[in-house]
């Protein structure tokens, strides 16, 4: 489709953009007191306006920009949960007090921005737009995440992240190069038809280009050992941004990645029950299966030590994405929409817990075990609700969570292959139930009543009572979520 | 009446968490009204699964069915139904739990409603993972179980409660996430060869498995099963748990959860993979009896009341396991009869040892000695129900124990003759115990107490703790003398585990003489 006749197609990120701009020009011209306010209500009309349009795009799956997006159900699943992400953290920020004493309108811009690159990456279709919206989410994360310009961890975060991402997307872009100079093109599809005619002797240069790319995407959603960088980052940045940067640029990272290596190494370019075809001399799925026991099992044995609770929650956000990884070594459609179904629920869960921190954060400035002490009396319906998000975390019945889980298990046991992974995956599960206890253990049973209240503003409160619902709703009752997946299995692919 | 009938099992399943939720309604200060609630809805709770008792016509379908589709696309169903076995535990369970409640006036004062929520909770969870014909259902049953009791012995229990809580939760939880992988597996396999995706029990049970996928199913779901039991060397949680929770915690433990690892065992296990049975049967036979002996030696050896008690826990469970893995159609039915005097009398252990530990709060058996003098209706009471424990004719310890035996003796002799061992150790350390907690000189931490006024009071049993132990003593009797009522309903389900387990499995190396002499014994009860 020709560039003026995809612009219709394009109008969610057209609104994204165009109202950064109106931000950086209100930002100039308006020097009142609310301009936070302001720029907080442009920022989130135009996430509903993004929106309006995303759900008013009902159009069977297309490329756009000759070839370069996808505009398909698959893509809008995804930006539906980054959209999600982005109003959660919008609503809470401006009662987050760890941001008080920094410009917030600059933080609002940056997030709009993100959420424009992690559109891209959900569509992306060509290794240029690849390679740009993974770079167009990274520079805005690595000023997020140093936005506390007056702490030491921030500024550490920061600068950690912006040299772990540009030696990684350096490597990946050693990799796209690779198989672009393998292919002769820089579209996935034509990258496919390439492929399949391969002469022998490219094989190395196939799997070292594989490797090198993977090693991008590995680090975009954490995935041992090129997981560095997260705890640094996550304990370091504010804490609605770790909670944004766990949710969202992970999501997208699965989408990119899931999509771009299924085309590119998959059986079957409309990714529809395909399998991983190994590159000689390098069996994917087994590959990505020792990745994902790698990625849960550091991710939750080092968990178990942490004394703060954004470190923990870090560690064990690793130790999820390795949970998705169990699925994603068996590359068919049941594995690919367990996945989706699992990012859904992991978004409010964990987005939960990260508020209920910020919960905390606001009343003591601190985000040690210690001071959750109590929280169980103090603020009883919040301690219940991070009680029943941990439990999700877990994957204990009857919640969300634990229906994510079983999906990703039983993906594993239809196709018959990695038991040992499942089994790994279930023990790593009773690791993580132990570190997610030491937080309940802290709220509930720690201490005695002292008849203390604390309250937070209601918006805070309010939204994590809200993400409460859907934890437990999709745990008894997920036919709606799952047909929902199921709908959006639908891929753009040239052959159509 | 027709709805009511139709939808009984659901209510009686769903009623204690309604009561839970008008708890939560209610201000803690309202403690008296909270009580009174909970007391209430598990008294109308037993009272509506009477009428199941009453109405369940001995046969060895399942009764009172209900099905409704819950993810259609996935073949789960609510699905929930009894038979002759789980109706007893169901019984177990309504009838006990009002007694737990009873205690919980006492034994809890702090935070009561937040206890009376978790225990009417865990009272839906256990009744649900009995009566679910539903294999998901079934799971997260026993999952949802495991948050309250965590809590139940976290926020309620002793000194070492946390570390308790958390070995108990993960001991728990390991087995059953391995479970969870074989009902997977389970669940591809029936898809593979009914052509259609379920999680129906019944369906499932149709299965055709190949012995390598029954070894695997069969070792994932018994783990789970055996920690529950818990079945020797998985038992190292129960001592503490039962040590650190509050009374009517280890009462709940005591009486009910732990006879879910048997209920697994014979609604799972047996049916759904013989031929792996058959293969694991001489090893969880002799764990079983290595559990008998152990349990009992260890109990011997305890210096704290309630130690004893749970070391016993070990021991008689170890008969359970026993008589169901000698798969007779007596040492069936009496593991069965067995799981529910264990549930009485050793829940009564728990309640009486509850009892004197808030009066002296101590429990240690070194502090007392000449108690009968103190308390003599108290002593009366420790004395039928340790007898009951020990398994004396005419209580009901006696039935179990001697069906078990007698039922093992067909198809595992050795281990019959060492269970008997078990019987005379057991009589041993329980009137060991009561010798040295009742007769003898009155000790030094208890004297005077009583006579001088100096200390606490030692009061002999108050009017609500007769009501406590007046129905669980009605039963301890009633099911010693007359234990017809009960085997009636379970029988025709148990022959037909029996008989489908060997007739499954007798190509498989047993001959016929062995199936005839089960059709034998059919004949002879």
């Amino acid at each position: 489709m020709s560039n003026i006749q995809s612009l219709t197609y394009f109008l969610p990120e057209l609104i994204l953009t165009s109202s950064a701009m109106v931000i950086i020009l209100t930002d100039v011209f308006f020097r009142g007191r609310n301009r936070n306010r302001l720029i907080w209500l442009l920022s989130l009309v135009a996430l509903g306006i993004a929106a309006i349009f995303l759900l008013l795009q009902t159009t069977p799956p297309d490329a756009i920009f000759y070839g370069a997006l996808a505009v398909d159900p698959y893509s809008r699943f995804f930006k539906w949960i980054f959209l999600l992400a982005t109003v959660v953290i919008y609503v809470v920020s401006p009662y987050s007090r760890e941001l008080d004493n920094n410009p917030r309108h600059e933080y609002y811009l940056f997030m709009l921005l993100v959420v424009f690159g992690l559109f891209l990456m959900a569509s992306a279709l060509d290794l240029i737009i690849v390679y740009l919206s993974i770079e167009i989410v990274s520079i805005g994360s690595f000023v997020l995440a140093g936005f506390l310009k007056q702490e030491r961890l921030s500024n550490e975060s920061s600068l950690k992240y912006v040299i772990y991402g540009a030696l990684s997307s350096g490597v990946m872009l050693y990799g796209l190069s690779l198989l672009f100079g393998i292919a002769g093109s820089t579209n996935v599809f034509d990258i496919q038809a390439a492929l399949s005619g391969v002469p022998d002797k490219a094989h190395l240069t196939l799997a070292v280009a594989l490797l090198l790319v993977l090693t991008g995407f590995g680090y975009k959603i954490a995935m041992v050992p090129f997981h560095f960088w997260t705890p640094d980052v996550y304990q370091g940045a504010p804490t609605t941004i770790t909670a944004y940067l766990s949710v969202a640029p992970k999501a997208a990272g699965f989408a990119l990645a899931l999509r771009i290596l299924g085309i590119t190494f998959g059986s079957s370019p409309d990714m529809n029950l395909g399998e991983w075809l190994p590159v000689e001399g390098l069996p994917f799925g087994t590959l990505i299966a020792i990745f994902s026991a790698a990625t849960m099992t550091v991710g939750n044995i080092i968990a178990i030590q942490q004394s703060s609770v954004k470190r923990l929650l870090a560690y064990s956000s690793i130790a999820h994405a390795g949970y998705m990884l169990m699925a994603a070594a068996i590359l068919n459609a049941q594995a690919v929409s367990a996945i989706m179904f699992y990012l859904a629920v992991y978004l409010f869960m964990n987005l939960g817990a990260f508020l209920v921190a910020i919960f905390i954060h606001n009343r003591y400035g601190y985000d040690e075990i210690e001071e959750w002490k109590g929280l169980g009396f103090q603020a009883p319906a919040v301690a219940v609700a991070m009680g029943i998000f941990l439990f999700s975390l877990t994957g204990l019945p009857p919640t969300a969570g634990f229906v994510g889980k079983v999906y990703l298990f039983s993906v594993l046991i239809e196709a018959q292959q990695f038991w040992w992974l499942a089994v790994l995956g279930v023990l790593n599960s009773v690791v993580s139930l132990y570190y997610y206890m030491r937080i309940l253990k802290a709220m509930f049973l720690d201490s005695e009543p002292t008849g203390e209240r604390i309250s937070g503003h209601p918006a805070l409160s309010g939204t994590i009572l809200l993400l409460m619902i859907p934890v437990l709703l999709f745990g008894v009752y997920w036919s709606p979520l799952m047909n929902l997946v199921r709908s959006s299995l639908e891929f753009f692919s040239p052959g159509m | 009446m027709d709805w009511l009938a139709q939808h009984l099992l659901t209510l009686i399943i769903f009623l204690p968490t309604v009561g839970a939720g008008v708890i939560l309604l209610l201000r803690e200060a309202q403690r008296g009204l909270i009580r009174r609630v909970a007391l209430g809805t598990s008294l109308v709770t037993f009272v509506l699964s009477y009428f199941i008792f009453k109405g369940f016509e001995a046969g060895d379908a399942f009764q009172y069915v209900e099905q409704v589709p819950w993810i259609p696309n996935f073949g789960i169903s609510y699905q929930v139904g009894i038979d002759g076995i789980s109706l007893l535990l169901v019984m177990l369970t309504t009838f006990i739990t009002p007694i737990t409640i009873l205690s919980a006036f006492n034994a809890v004062r702090q935070r009561v409603k937040g206890f009376m929520v978790a225990l009417l909770v865990m009272e839906t969870a256990m009744l649900g993972v009995f009566a679910a014909l539903d294999i998901f259902l079934f799971y997260i049953f026993w999952e949802a179980m495991l948050i309250p009791m965590y809590f139940i012995i976290g926020v309620w229990g002793g000194e070492n409660r946390l570390y308790a809580s958390i070995k108990f939760v993960l001991f728990t939880m390991l087995g059953s996430l391995l479970m969870l992988v074989a009902i997977f597996a389970l669940y591809s396999q029936g898809n593979a060869q009914l052509e259609y995706y379920t999680t129906s029990y019944l369906e499932l049970t149709t299965l055709k498995l190949s012995p390598m996928t029954q070894t695997w199913m069969f070792l994932a779901f018994a783990l789970s099963f055996a920690i529950k039991v818990p079945l020797f060397p998985f038992h190292t949680w129960l001592p503490d748990a039962h040590v650190e929770a509050p009374t009517p915690g280890s009462v709940i433990l005591a009486a009910i959860l732990l006879k879910m690892g048997g209920y697994g065992f014979l609604r799972y296990c047996l049916p759904l993979f013989p031929e792996a049975a058959v293969r694991f049967t001489p090893l969880i036979v002799v764990l079983a009896v290595v559990g008998i002996i152990y349990g009992a030696l260890m109990a011997m050896v305890q210096p704290d009341m309630k130690k004893l008690v749970a070391y016993s826990s070990v021991s008689h469970l170890g008969f359970v396991v026993l008589g169901i893995f000698a798969l007779s159609l007596q040492s069936v039915s009496g593991g069965i009869i067995q799981m529910v005097n264990h549930g009485l009398s050793t829940g009564a252990l728990f309640l009486l040892v509850g009892m004197i530990y808030e009066r002296t709060h101590t429990r240690q058996i070194a502090d007392y000695g000449g108690l009968a003098g103190l308390m003599p209706r108290y002593a009366a009471v420790f004395l039928i129900v340790t007898l009951a424990s020990i398994g004396l004719p005419g209580l009901n310890g006696f039935v179990g124990e001697f069906l078990i035996i007698v039922g093992s003796f067909n198809t595992q002799p050795v281990a019959a003759i060492v269970a008997v061992v078990g019987v005379i150790l057991s009589a041993i350390y329980l009137l060991w115990l009561v010798h040295r907690v009742f007769f003898g000189q009155p000790a030094v931490a208890l004297s005077g107490i009583g006579e001088t006024g100096k200390g606490p009071k030692l009061p002999d049993l108050t009017s609500r703790e007769w009501a406590v132990m007046l129905p669980v003593l009605g039963m301890v009797i009633i099911l010693g003398v007359y234990p017809q009522p009960f085997l009636k309903r379970i029988e025709p389900s148990v022959t037909t585990l029996v008989n489908t387990y060997w007739q499954a499995t007798a190509p498989a190396g047993i001959d016929q003489a062995d199936v005839e002499i089960i059709d034998e014994n059919k004949g002879n009860k």
